[in-house]
């Protein structure tokens, strides 16, 4: 059973961590970038490390991304629907 | 290309991995340590929580050099910060609208709560100073994302900081002369599990806590700052 939630952990990690290159919008793939910490943090969990996990979900998750976004919004980088607009 | 390139990245780095993976003899010399902390951890140190024993009490100089790339690390990014700063421009009052504002007032006490609670019991559950921190440093940067016209007190923030990393190290050093050695636990150990127990631990993670959270509102804030100030000159 574990290993089916880690295997579906795994395949949304990947694909969210792929999708960080991929994308064209810079916050989306902040987001996405956060999503693998997200993964990891629950994957630490299932590996009954609490206290990493707890590490990877305050600092991965949250912080780095929150820094991502700062940094983002100081380039002037920080498009929300700009793109949408662009490209369609 | 720039996609290309980065794939091109990728494959070398997993190609590196599993070569690393494959000379690296994994679980070869059996590591005896774990066993005996296991076994000893909590009689000695008096934590509940084994990683705290570990992090503070058999090698707390380590979390002590943890805490100055941190402060380093601080350091320079505010100083890159705040290098280029220009007060000129009229700082924008922009709401963040009324969604951002009222969850902010929500989620503020429920956060410095949830911080102060894990950094607390960080000898007796799982986290502890540095990830209570980092919950305390974004409990204090919220009201600052809703209200962008706020500023932080950055006086106070820096003298929470710098108390509370010489609190660390006071502790140690009292540990040095008092006991023999430098950051070894002293006080009572009482009884295992129980909040008030393994003697100085919990107030070094205390200290470790305060001066993380310090440490990052304070980055986080000055990023933030930077980047008010640039938009207002942009606009100009």
């Amino acid at each position: 059973m574990i290993e089916w939630f880690l295997f579906v952990i795994v395949i949304i990690m990947l694909s969210a961590a792929i999708m960080a290159m991929l994308l064209d919008n810079l916050l989306a793939a902040t987001v996405s970038a956060s999503v693998v910490s997200l993964g990891l943090a629950m994957v630490f969990v299932f590996l009954k490390a609490p206290d990493v996990a707890m590490t990877e979900a305050a600092v991965g998750a949250g912080l780095s991304s929150l820094i991502l976004a700062l940094g983002l919004k100081r380039l002037g980088l920080w498009k929300l629907d700009n793109d949408e607009e662009d490209n369609s | 290309m720039h996609r290309f390139t980065s794939f091109l990245f990728l494959g070398g780095f997993l190609f590196f991995l599993s070569v690393l993976a494959g000379i690296l003899p994994l679980g070869d010399p059996p590591m005896l340590i774990g066993q005996v902390i296991q076994n000893q951890g909590a009689t000695e140190t008096g934590a509940a929580n084994l990683v705290t024993a570990v992090v503070l009490g058999y090698r707390g100089i380590d979390t002590l050099g943890e805490l100055a790339i941190l402060f380093a690390a601080a350091t320079a990014g505010g100083l890159v910060l705040s290098s280029g700063r220009r007060k000129s421009s009229v700082c924008s009052d922009d709401d963040a609208g009324f969604i951002v504002k009222t969850a902010a007032e929500l989620l503020f006490p429920l956060l410095v709560v949830a911080g102060l609670y894990i950094v607390i019991h960080g000898h007796l559950t799982p986290g502890g100073g540095f990830q209570g921190g980092v919950i305390l440093a974004s409990a204090f940067f919220l009201p600052l994302l809703a209200r962008p016209s706020a500023k932080m007190n950055h006086k106070v923030m820096s003298l929470v900081e710098g108390f509370s990393g010489a609190a660390f190290i006071c502790i140690g050093l009292i540990g040095l002369f008092n006991h023999g050695a430098f950051l070894q636990p002293f006080l009572s150990k009482g009884v295992v599990g129980e909040l008030f127990s393994a003697g100085t631990l919990p107030l070094l993670y205390i200290a470790v806590g305060l001066k993380v959270g310090a440490e990052l509102a304070g980055l986080l804030a000055a990023l933030n700052e930077e980047d008010d100030t640039e938009e207002g000159n942009e606009h100009a």
